[in-house]
């Protein structure tokens, strides 16, 4: 059965996005045999639709500007279960990162001195919450996504990394000493199914947005690296930590940037009213996302909703001109057009909170090294495994992200994944190799949706689990609720894994992706509902009409989701820093 | 019910390419001609097409929509339907994997062989290379491509030669290195252009601009990559 291709190289990044892209980009330098292995062409990956900016503290706008006061905003804005010595990684290398990527031409918006144009987003603060608004977010327009991904894929061009694009990984390949070496994987135009080899396997498969019905995720944010890694029977960490971005609009779930609020827009009730400066006097439309979408959602229940149905708010953007939207957010007046059928320039953007980002994934160290937890509690890096970017949890977004710290996590940890790697192969990396059997583990669920007659459709499935998950743990949760939610997943579970594939053809089957993307919703899906329930507190963008308050006592620590018994555990915060001393909880408020 | 037409072609099964015919209940809505598809395939999961980002900025799902080359997912019916009739066909010019899935390796090859990457051999310094607003304008309406290949498909000189003309979009690209204040390439990048048929195969026509789903135009970012040539030959 398992009679099939290897390929070997030194290290595969699965997935095309920026932080595989970044990490790839380090290896190929570096000379290593790599290959990255991406679902769709690298250039329409989901980090191509990041808006507004990337955040790092490149002193343009405020000369005076320090890394210190970003990780300041970070730890706060993560409700203190990010990492601090991870952010602090992040914070302090992050504008070398950042100029790396503009000496590879990233073509940044400019400020008259020709430096790096940076706009206010949300958290953002001077003085470590004391010197007012910053603005820290480097921008190309509103399309500093496409821009950073195409700078990736024109670098890996440059250095000739070898990208097996349009092909899918299905599991991991997991050795006698439980260490990870390699994938089995699909090519789609062929439908040929290969054993892809590495000494390295690093995951950047992004996140998995479309678990939610109404996302501002692309249709291929699937959680393929979740899904396998908990299949492989290693966990995830905080998990229930979804992010709901307060503007995706009203019924296309398309996403409106923080940027928009950066550059002076604000949200209107349907009496006009900014509702902002009654739940964040001082920061306004520029609190933290969590707060500013709960604070959304409770102007909709409590009847100040806009639109026939009042289930929405609006955005307003006509004040700020014509030549300003033109010049700062092009993309943003196109997206409106097609999609709310309003011109930001005349009337405001209908918009309502939308699932947008996975706090949680798969739990890293700063160097990529994915990490489970031993019978004591005791971290145990997985041999040959790594994570970076969305999928990952190295952790540095916590309980909730701040805006353009998602760029900034891409390129910092998967460069910085890329380096480790880099080291640990001139080191030497010794894993012994798969058996038979081993790759034929892995290649379980693929043939059971290869053989697979007389089940329900995936879409039909797919659309089940969507609808399970936006109904039950969405912006605020409650216990009975999620328990509902579960058993529904549990009545769920054996259909979706009986899913039908009627077409068994070879060549380009997307129906076979489908259903096997389909497992991976589910299994991401099914953590989420466990570890939501699990966590008897409020923090960051866990809302629990339960549980309103947040419980440092018990819940100042990481949720790790063990999949065979499906239950969860506690992971400790990283209180080190290496620069200065930790910085200790407080109440949150902007 | 609107009737729609698509392109089908599975080469482990059809000897040859045929459209079918279905019909679809759009209950009155404007909707995007990717949510027909995405309906349709709900309905036979054997209809294949790619998508990714559905809001026009990944440039996966580059199709021809009644006789135009666009992007499904922000084409709605109100431009695409004529006389209650959808057509649907992949983008011409390039070989058919399956469906409305073309194989777009010349299209990238193309791309690969104007060098898009920035190339600039000084030392790099501490912090980014400055640039001013108004050299930075110069990438405006460059640096968007989202190499859907709407542009080159619907040229009928990169139809003709593919293989050597680079066509609309890698053009748009290799002016956009050239156009960029941070480049230092420019004489390498102008010989590498400089024969018959990499540039000068472009006739003008314009079919490039008119489907461009984001606005472009490569004929004038072409025009002014013929100036620099002729200019650097005399």
């Amino acid at each position: 059965m398992a009679n099939i291709r290897t390929m070997s190289f030194d290290a595969v990044i699965v997935g095309g996005g920026g932080s595989g892209m970044r990490a790839a980009l380090q290896l190929a330098q570096s000379g290593y045999k790599t290959a990255v292995i991406t679902k769709v062409f690298p250039t329409r990956s989901h980090t191509v639709s990041a808006q507004g900016g990337i955040t790092c503290a490149i002193a343009s706008d405020d000369p005076n500007d320090q890394w210190q006061w970003h990780m300041y905003d970070t730890i706060k804005g993560s409700d203190y279960i990010g990492d601090q010595e991870a952010i602090e990684y992040m914070c302090q290398t992050g504008p070398e990162a950042i100029f790396e990527l503009e000496h590879m031409g990233l073509p940044f918006s400019r400020t008259e001195e020709g430096r790096i144009y940076q706009r206010p987003f949300g958290g953002q603060s001077k003085d470590f919450g004391n010197g007012g608004q910053a603005a820290r977010t480097c921008a190309a327009a509103d399309r500093t996504g496409h821009a950073l991904l195409h700078t990736l894929y024109q670098g890996n061009l440059k250095n000739e990394t070898t990208f097996l694009n349009e092909w899918y990984a299905v599991d991991i390949v997991k050795n006698a000493d439980n260490a990870v070496v390699g994938v089995v994987a699909i090519n789609i135009e062929t439908g040929e199914t290969v054993y892809v080899k590495s000494k390295a396997t690093v995951f950047a498969t992004g996140g998995a947005g479309r678990i939610y019905a109404s996302t501002t995720n692309a249709h291929i944010c699937t959680g393929d690296g979740v899904g396998m890694a908990l299949r492989a029977g290693f966990p995830v960490q905080d998990i229930e930590m979804w992010q709901f971005h307060p503007t995706g609009i009203h019924g296309a779930g398309t996403l409106v940037t923080e940027g928009c609020r950066g550059e002076g827009g604000y949200l209107i009730n349907k009496d006009g009213e900014r509702f902002m400066e009654r739940y964040a006097p001082n920061a306004k439309d520029l609190a933290g996302r969590d707060v500013v979408a709960r604070s959304m959602v409770l102007e909709i229940l409590e009847g100040r909703g806009c639109g026939p149905d009042g289930d929405h708010v609006y955005l307003k953007l006509d004040h700020l001109g014509e030549e300003t939207l033109n010049a700062k957010l092009p993309g943003i007046l196109e997206l409106s057009r097609t999609f709310a059928h309003a011109d930001p320039v005349k009337e405001p953007i209908p918009v309502v909170p939308t699932c947008h980002y996975m706090m949680g994934g798969i739990p890293t160290n700063v160097d990529g090294q994915a990490l489970t937890i031993d019978k004591d509690g005791n971290d145990q890096v997985i041999e040959g495994f790594y994570a970076c970017g969305e999928a990952a949890c190295v952790s540095v977004h916590g309980a909730n992200r701040l805006g353009g710290n998602s760029l900034l996590d891409l390129v910092v940890f998967g460069r910085a994944s890329g380096m480790f790697i880099e080291k640990q192969l001139r080191e030497g990396i010794n894993l012994k190799d798969a058996s038979e059997a081993d790759i034929e583990a892995a290649m379980v669920g693929l043939n059971r949706i290869n053989t697979s007659e007389g089940g329900e459709k995936a879409s039909v499935l797919r659309a089940e689990l969507q609808t399970i998950m936006q109904n039950y743990f969405g912006v605020f949760r409650r216990g009975d609720f999620m328990k509902e939610g579960i058993e529904k997943l549990n009545a769920l579970r054996p259909r979706i894994e009986n899913v039908v594939l009627e077409d068994k053809s070879n060549a380009f089957n997307t129906a076979r992706i489908e259903a096997l993307e389909l497992q991976n919703l589910f299994a991401t899906a099914e953590a989420t509902a466990i570890a939501a329930e699990g966590r008897t507190e409020s923090r960051g963008a866990h809302a629990r009409e339960d549980f309103q308050e947040r419980d440092d006592e018990n819940w100042l620590c990481h949720s790790v989701y063990f999949p065979e018994s499906k239950t969860l555990g506690k992971r400790g915060v990283n209180f080190t820093l290496k620069t200065r001393e930790a910085f200790e909880p407080k109440i949150r408020t902007y | 019910m609107l009737n729609v037409s698509i392109y089908r072609y599975n080469p482990e099964v059809d000897s040859e390419p045929y459209m079918q015919d279905f019909k679809v209940d759009t209950q009155g809505k404007d909707v995007m001609v990717l949510d027909v598809l995405e309906k349709l395939k709900t309905e036979d999961p054997t209809l294949t097409f790619r998508r990714s980002c559905r809001e026009g900025v990944c440039g996966s799902d580059g199709v021809n929509i009644s006789g135009k080359n666009g992007l499904a997912c922000i084409t709605p019916l109100s431009e695409a339907v004529k006389g209650n009739k959808l057509v649907i066909r992949p983008l011409p010019g390039l070989p058919v994997i399956r469906d409305l899935v073309i194989d777009m390796s010349q299209f990238y090859a193309q791309y690969e062989k104007i060098q898009p990457y920035m190339i600039n051999n000084n030392p790099a310094p501490a912090i980014e290379r400055l640039q001013s607003p108004e050299e930075r304008a110069k990438l405006d309406g460059l640096y968007e491509c989202i190499l859907c290949a709407c542009c080159s498909t619907a040229c009928p000189s990169f139809w003709w030669n593919p293989d050597k003309f680079i066509g609309p979009s890698g053009l748009l690209q290799a002016y956009r290195f050239l156009a960029d204040s941070r480049d230092t390439a420019t004489e390498e990048r102008l010989a590498n252009l400089d024969d018959p048929f990499s540039v000068f195969r472009c006739h003008g026509i314009m079919n490039c601009v008119q489907v461009c789903p984001k606005g472009l135009n490569p004929t004038k970012a072409i025009g002014h990559i013929r100036s620099m040539l002729i200019r650097s030959a005399t």
